[in-house]
Parts: C-alpha cells; sequence; structure tokens
C-alpha cells in the first residue's frame, strides 16, 4: 500500500505517460485508419492495392517487432526522433490498420440500395456520402472501434520496454528502490484498469446514444 | 489490379468516362508509390545498408544456426501457448456456462480481469514478481490472456447455436454434459474456428514479446546480430531479414483462417447453425 502513497509522483508520471502515449498514438491511428479505409473502398485500383498492402502487412506483424524496427532501425537513416514520438508512431501505424478494417466493414453494412436510392434522389457523392453513407457506417463501428482503442491502450505497455515513460516502466525504479514487486504490479494494474475501463465507458456511452440498435 | 469495383453504395459501377478518369488517377498515385519507395530505396543505399560487411553475418553457419533457434524457441513458444490457451479457455467456457453462480462468477471475474489486463504486464508479473524462468513466463502470460480470450469465442459459439437444438437435447433426456459435449459444443467449434484461428495468429504474435524478458526467441536472435560491432552495426539487413519471415508466419495462419472460414459458409452443414459470421474477424489483442 506505502509503494502507491510514497511514490505517488512517480506513479502519475508513468499514467500520464500512458495516456499521452494512448492519446497521441488513436489520434494518428484514427487518421490513418480513415485514410487506409478511404483507399481500399476507392474506384481507382492502384488506391485499394496500396490499402490493401499497409493492412496486411501490418496486422501480422507482431509489434515488438514493429518497435524494434522503429526504435533502432530508424535512427540508422539518420533520423532520430524522441522515443516518445517513435512510440506514437509505431502504435498509431499499427493499430491503423484494425482501424481501417473496422471502418472499412462499416461501410460494407450500409445496403447497397441505400446508396442507390441517394443518387437516384440526385444527391452529389459528397451528400451521398456525409447525409447517407458515413452517418450510418459511424453508428455500426463504434463497439470495434472502441475495442481496438482500448487494444491501443494496452498495446502502449511494450512502449515502456524500449525505455519511454510509461506506467508498466516504473516497475523497473522501484523494484530498484526496494519495494514490494507484487505491490508494485498491483497499482501498475490498477492504473491500466482505469485506462481501458474509462474508455470502454465512454464507447458504451456513445454506443448507447448512437449506436444501432440489431 | 484492373478489377471492375464491387458494387458499393458509395459509387455507381463507373462508365467509359470515369473509367478513364480513374485509370489518369491510378496513373498518377502509382508514379506517387513509386516515388515513395525510390526514396526509400535511395535511403538504403545512401547509408550504406547494402555494404558487404552489414550482409556478411547471414553467410556464417553459426549465425544461421543461431536465427534457426531462435525461430524453434518462438515456434516452441507459440505451441505450448497454443495448446494450454486452449484448453484454459475450454475451462474457463465451462465455467462461465456452468450452472452454479459462484462458479459461473469466479469464472466472469477471470475472464474479464485477464482480458482488461496488457498481456506484457501479466508477462512481467510472471517473470519479475513470481521469479519464473522467461519461457514459462511468455507461455503463463499469453496463455492467461488469449485463454480468456478463447473462453468468450467458446461461449458466443455456444449461444449462436440455436436453442432449439439444446432444447431437442434435453427433451430426449440428454443431462446437460451430454448436451454440451455432443450437440453444442462441436458445433459450436465448428463456426468458431476461424475465430479461434485467428485468436492464435494473435498468440504467435505475441511470441515476440519473449524478447522483453530476455526469452531467447526469433527477434532476440536478431538484435544480438544487430548490435555486433564486427558488422558494422547490421540493424537494417537483420530487419530486412526478420521481418518478412515473421509477417509471412502470421500471414498464413491468417489465410489459413480466411480460408476456413470460406469453407464453411460454403459448407452446407454448417448452414444449421446461422453464427455472426467471423468474416471481418479481428486479429487483435482487443475485446469483443
Amino acid at each position: 500500500m506505502d509503494v502507491l502513497t510514497e511514490n505517488f509522483s512517480l506513479y502519475g508520471e508513468g499514467f500520464l505517460g500512458t495516456l499521452e502515449l494512448t492519446v497521441y498514438a488513436s489520434a494518428l491511428a484514427l487518421a490513418l485508419g480513415f485514410v487506409m479505409a478511404a483507399f481500399r473502398v476507392a474506384p481507382v485500383g492502384s488506391f485499394r492495392v496500396f490499402g490493401t498492402v499497409w493492412v496486411t502487412v501490418l496486422r501480422n506483424t507482431p509489434l515488438t517487432l514493429l518497435f524494434f524496427a522503429v526504435m533502432l532501425g530508424l535512427p540508422r537513416f539518420g533520423i532520430v526522433l524522441p522515443f516518445e514520438l517513435f512510440a506514437v508512431l509505431a502504435l498509431g501505424c499499427y493499430t491503423s490498420a484494425f482501424i481501417c478494417e473496422a471502418l472499412r466493414s462499416g461501410i460494407n453494412t450500409v445496403p447497397v440500395g441505400q446508396g442507390e436510392a441517394a443518387r437516384s434522389l440526385g444527391m452529389s457523392f459528397t451528400q451521398t456520402l456525409g447525409a447517407v453513407v458515413l452517418p450510418q457506417a459511424f453508428r455500426s463501428v463504434i463497439p470495434p472501434i472502441g475495442s481496438t482503442l482500448i487494444a491501443l491502450a494496452k498495446n502502449s505497455a511494450i512502449a515502456g520496454a524500449f525505455s519511454v515513460t510509461e506506467l508498466l516502466g516504473t516497475y523497473k525504479t522501484l523494484s530498484e528502490l526496494g519495494y514490494n514487486i507484487i505491490w508494485t504490479f498491483v497499482w501498475i494494474a490498477v492504473g491500466y484498469l482505469i485506462i481501458t475501463l474509462s474508455i470502454s465507458a465512454v464507447f458504451n456511452v456513445m454506443e448507447k446514444r448512437w449506436g444501432v440498435a440489431r | 489490379m484492373s478489377r471492375a469495383p464491387q458494387a458499393s453504395a458509395l459509387y455507381d459501377i463507373p462508365g467509359p468516362h470515369a473509367r478513364r478518369r480513374h485509370l489518369l488517377y491510378g496513373v498518377l498515385s502509382t508514379v506517387v508509390i513509386l516515388g515513395i519507395a525510390a526514396w526509400i530505396l535511395y535511403l538504403l543505399l545512401d547509408t550504406d545498408q547494402f555494404t558487404a560487411v552489414k550482409w556478411r553475418p547471414f553467410l556464417y553457419e553459426g549465425i544461421q544456426e543461431l536465427l534457426l533457434e531462435g525461430l524453434g524457441n518462438t515456434l516452441k513458444a507459440f505451441a505450448l501457448a497454443a495448446v494450454f490457451s486452449l484448453a484454459l479457455g475450454a475451462v474457463l467456457a465451462t465455467g462461465r456456462l456452468s450452472d452454479h453462480r459462484p462458479v459461473r462468477w469466479v469464472a466472469t471475474l477471470l475472464v474479464e480481469f485477464f482480458r482488461a489486463m496488457p498481456v506484457l504486464v501479466m508477462i512481467f508479473f510472471i517473470f519479475v514478481a513470481l521469479k519464473v524462468q522467461p519461457l514459462p513466463a511468455l507461455v503463463a502470460g499469453l496463455t492467461l490472456y488469449n485463454g480468456s480470450v478463447l473462453a468468450e469465442v467458446f461461449r458466443t459459439g455456444v449461444h449462436a447455436v440455436p436453442r432449439g437444438q439444446g432444447e431437442a437435447a434435453y427433451a430426449l433426456g440428454m443431462r446437460k454434459t451430454q448436451v454440451m459435449t455432443w450437440v453444442l459444443v462441436p458445433q459450436a467449434v465448428r463456426a468458431m474456428l476461424p475465430a479461434i484461428i485467428s485468436q492464435l495468429v494473435v498468440a504467435l504474435k505475441d511470441t515476440s514479446l519473449g524478447y522483453l524478458i530476455t526469452y531467447e526467441e526469433f527477434l532476440h536472435a536478431g538484435k544480438l546480430i544487430a548490435s555486433d560491432l564486427d558488422y558494422d552495426l547490421p540493424f537494417i539487413p537483420v530487419v530486412l531479414v526478420i521481418s518478412p519471415i515473421y509477417i509471412g508466419m502470421c500471414m498464413l495462419l491468417s489465410w489459413f483462417a480466411t480460408w476456413v472460414a470460406r469453407r464453411e459458409r460454403r459448407d452446407p452443414r454448417t448452414k444449421g447453425v446461422d453464427v455472426a459470421p467471423a468474416a471481418p474477424v479481428i486479429t487483435l489483442p482487443g475485446r469483443e
């Protein structure tokens, strides 16, 4: 119990590190995932191929390998960035593949007839997309995006092992200070639970409000 | 790929004019993509990644053996984790489907907890706090996580079997164990096979976490070679050699899952079990 009260600032720092990593990487993953999903449903063949390759490769790459390649490999190209930024890049790109698939399956759940009806009413492409297709797609992708972002928050633990300040990494300092290792981990676990459960709660609210009733 | 896009809610099937325009976009974007590829190639050449000294290590037998041993260790951890996860998944699913409330509560609590925890935290806890050897620690962590995800997969599978099947079996006088083992579970496992294999892909990917607790797996072998000063720190060559093997292994398993899913969908015998399609399987350590 003392571990938490005596090292509150250390835990706080780690917690904020994880939170920051999660937020930035989520933003990157959502943006990239959106672009890739657009590529994958685009009418132009080369866009589709690019999107497919991106998703297939990243989905089948172990995240540890990706971190290894980004953190230790990129500097060999003369690209030297702060570790935090590298971590956001690796996490964001990795997760974007899953976001892309969630979005794409969301777009696919919209029946073709909806688009056809919109076009026959004389709607332009932007109108069809903005007023008919996307709102429906958005509703059906809330749960999978939620679970993807929860997975992202959990995956951010790997960044700690690559010397980024985050929650899991605090165990090293604390065990060197001679604190009870079990309690150290209990509080780390609680920290992660707070983050994952909050994301899950937010998405539950969103789903209740906007989700599709099936 | 000049395949015409499938009918989607987004576009009409393009006419000749639109097709010409799309062709133009296609050519332009291909040029851009090739440009990026050329830039990466230039970076590789510019930083001397293809000098002989950086690739020499892969010619030595000792280093090839090191890599093979690492690959073997990766596969060993995967095989153990897969078997134990399936077993734990079965046990936890049985617990969650139990008629006894306390058993159900305990199983639910375990499943929810292990799914909400990062795998790495569990692996580190077992490795650091419980002072377990790297291989058992890695396998235990992967088992706890994937086992509880698989438990949920099994459970959804059992619930997805039409209710009449279970009712009919009970009406014939079968006991719960019989209903489960003879009627519900076989159908559930068949229908959920793609999801189960996809979860195994996650386990395979996560074996690379062993690298972080000094388990001598594939990535670990790569790191050893990459940080060798004698070969001028061949980080990029190592990444270029290791990634295709890792990605290839996972892709093979993913494709197998997709193939099974497609075969299941065609199979008339599974028509009766109208299980939620396992097609958009998300191979991700996430919560469904």
